[in-house]
């Protein structure tokens, strides 16, 4: 057990010229935990997820990340080579759109093996052995690892995404509504499994969602956002069960409603 | 007879010459590093390997010996207008013989006779990015080669072993050169790639539509990228050259008639010409004396020297 957090994000702000993406935003993360960010269209969950995720630069605050090492390192000082290290060994980023995450023209196999020839494994069998343990894992039947993902269907595409990403045993995992374009049935059954592999893999990972069920799912903690300010954070079960911002209150009374 | 003087020398004027030649110092400083230049229209098409000559235009002198291979022939179209043009704007000796040429500008093959110490290979290149094919954004392709992130090439041949059950790329088979860079070798056989390894011979590679111009100095580690267990191999052919006998040599398929009568011979039809001067026969080797209809040597040829 480590008494450290993973991320420790500070007062980080991203304005797009005058109009605000994200706003003042601090928390820290913990290894092993889920952190759910919700709200509503424009509130700012993707803005902070990709400043985060340094596939955006803020345009102010801080991230600091706890190697391997142990060593704390400032996000935005990093190299852009030592970021996108990070970004394919140690993070891994699930899209809601599983075609921005995949290679849609080469197979399921090469798609899960990729990362794993990027850091260097030369052994093709090996590679293609792991491969096959990651798709099962994901529920893909193994018959389907020399299909190319355009033959998948979204619920297939988005578990393959999720294994690819996860095939070099990261740490830390970003997701930009990973349930979004899928059906009430698959949604489901997508959640199970990242349950269960967050569960079984002790991944930390930040879930962007506007769907308080996905939240309440998946993170012990959830921050709620509106306007690109952080209305109000807390464990997922207080704040949906004793909402105490008056934005979080109508949220949450008015999903319910639904 | 075109009168010479109305040319610039070697068709390109002086300070084209000299961009073109930094972007080959620069390519020779950096090996396998594609280098941007400003690529000039060409009395030729693009196709034609026009990247080749305007490389080829800025390193030839009036001493140079120069020799065109087209897939391994002297005696193409391609190959002889090449030859031809060098010949009328630079007024240089051309050969067939590939001992004997200071320059040999290629298309598709490395001559079967290694090249040597203070020869000059120049490739035609149609497509420089050997990542293009799993990555078209032109941007992040630098990007990769700057970070070495290498890491697709193997996802290429990953794909061909899941195909195929092997490496099936057999041409413009992807090498890193000196530990960095990956460089796609030109469309040349794989059978070539180990003669780029440590050759004695400068080797640049020009391409003309795409501007870009690289190099490999002499000596330079030039690596075809595998698997551990799928490691990389040349074809091999499991019969000699129908007309010379030559092993271990590069064969093209000639057809030789409409009821699938066929035959493998040299491509490098130079090697095969000399291979059958020195009385080596092969099963199909004419009767009369080799000179004859099989590679008849171009009209506008010149000794060497
Ligand atoms: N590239 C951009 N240029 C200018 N403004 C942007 C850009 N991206 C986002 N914004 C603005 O920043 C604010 C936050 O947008 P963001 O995409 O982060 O919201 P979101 O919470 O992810 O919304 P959604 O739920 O619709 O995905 C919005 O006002 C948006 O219009
Ligand atoms: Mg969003
Ligand atoms: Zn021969």
């Amino acid at each position: 057990m480590t008494d450290e957090p993973l991320l420790r994000v500070s007062a980080l702000s991203k304005f797009y010229g005058s109009r605000v993406g994200c706003d003042n935003v601090s928390f820290d993360l913990w290894p092993g935990e889920v952190l759910a960010v919700v709200g509503e269209s424009g509130s700012g969950k993707t803005t902070l997820l990709n400043c985060l995720s340094t596939r955006l630069l803020p345009s102010s605050g801080t991230a600091s990340y706890r190697m391997r090492d142990g060593q704390f390192r400032e996000l935005y000082r990093m190299s852009e080579a030592e970021r996108r290290f990070l970004m394919r060994t140690d993070w891994g980023f699930v899209h809601q759109n599983p075609a921005d995450g995949l290679r849609m023209t080469v197979s399921a196999g090469a798609n899960v093996g990729e990362r794993l020839m990027a850091v260097g494994d030369r052994h093709y069998g090996k590679i293609r052995a792991t491969a096959v343990d990651w798709l099962s894992r994901v529920e893909i039947e193994q018959d389907r690892i020399d299909d190319e993902p355009r033959a998948f269907s979204g619920g297939m595409r988005q578990r393959l995404q999720i294994a690819r990403n996860l095939v070099t045993g990261p740490r830390l995992v970003f997701m930009d509504e990973p349930t979004g374009g899928l059906d009430v049935s698959v949604q489901a059954r997508l959640l199970d499994l990242l349950r269960g592999l967050v569960t079984d893999l002790g991944l930390a990972a930040v879930v962007v969602t506007h769907d308080l069920a996905v939240a309440r799912l998946l993170s012990q903690r959830m921050m709620v956002m509106k306007d690109g300010r952080v209305v109000e954070s807390g464990l997922t079960d207080r704040v949906l069960d004793d909402p105490r911002a008056p934005y979080t209150q109508l949220l949450v009374s008015s999903i319910l409603q639904v | 007879m075109t009168d010479i003087a109305t040319y610039n020398f070697a068709y390109l004027d002086e300070q084209t010459k000299r961009m073109i030649r930094r972007a080959i110092l620069k390519g020779i400083a950096i090996p396998g590093y594609q280098v941007p230049f400003a690529s000039r229209e060409m009395p030729m098409p693009y196709g034609w390997g026009t990247g080749g000559v305007q490389v080829t235009a800025s390193i030839i002198g009036p001493d140079d010996v120069l020799k065109v291979i087209d897939q391994g022939a002297d005696d193409t179209t391609n190959a002889v207008s090449i030859r031809a043009f060098f010949k009328k704007v630079a007024n240089v000796a051309v050969t067939t013989d590939t001992a004997s040429a200071t320059i040999i500008q290629t298309r598709h093959r490395i001559p079967e006779h290694p090249p040597t110490a203070g020869q000059v290979l120049v490739y035609q290149v149609p497509i420089p990015e050997p990542l293009r094919f799993l990555e078209p954004r032109e941007t992040e392709t630098r990007k990769m080669h700057a970070l070495e992130e290498y890491g697709l090439m193997h996802v290429k041949l990953y794909e061909d072993i899941a195909k195929h059950g092997r490496i099936a790329t057999t041409y413009a088979y992807p090498v890193k050169v000196e530990g960095r860079y990956v460089m796609d070798p030109s469309p040349t056989p794989k059978f070539d790639n180990p003669k780029m390894h440590r050759s004695p011979a400068l080797q640049l590679f020009g391409a003309g539509r795409e501007k870009r111009i690289y190099a490999v100095p002499p000596f330079t580690d030039v690596v075809s990228l595998d698997f551990e267990d799928h490691p990389f191999e040349v074809q091999t052919f499991d019969q000699p050259c129908a007309l010379c006998a030559a092993e271990n040599v590069y064969l093209d398929e000639v057809i030789l008639d409409d009821h699938g009568g066929h035959m493998f011979v040299c491509s490098d039809t130079d090697h095969c010409e000399k291979r059958r001067e020195e009385g080596h026969r092969g099963h199909l080797a004419p009767e009369t004396h080799f000179a004859s209809e099989a590679h008849s040597a171009s009209e506008e040829l010149e000794p060497a020297q």
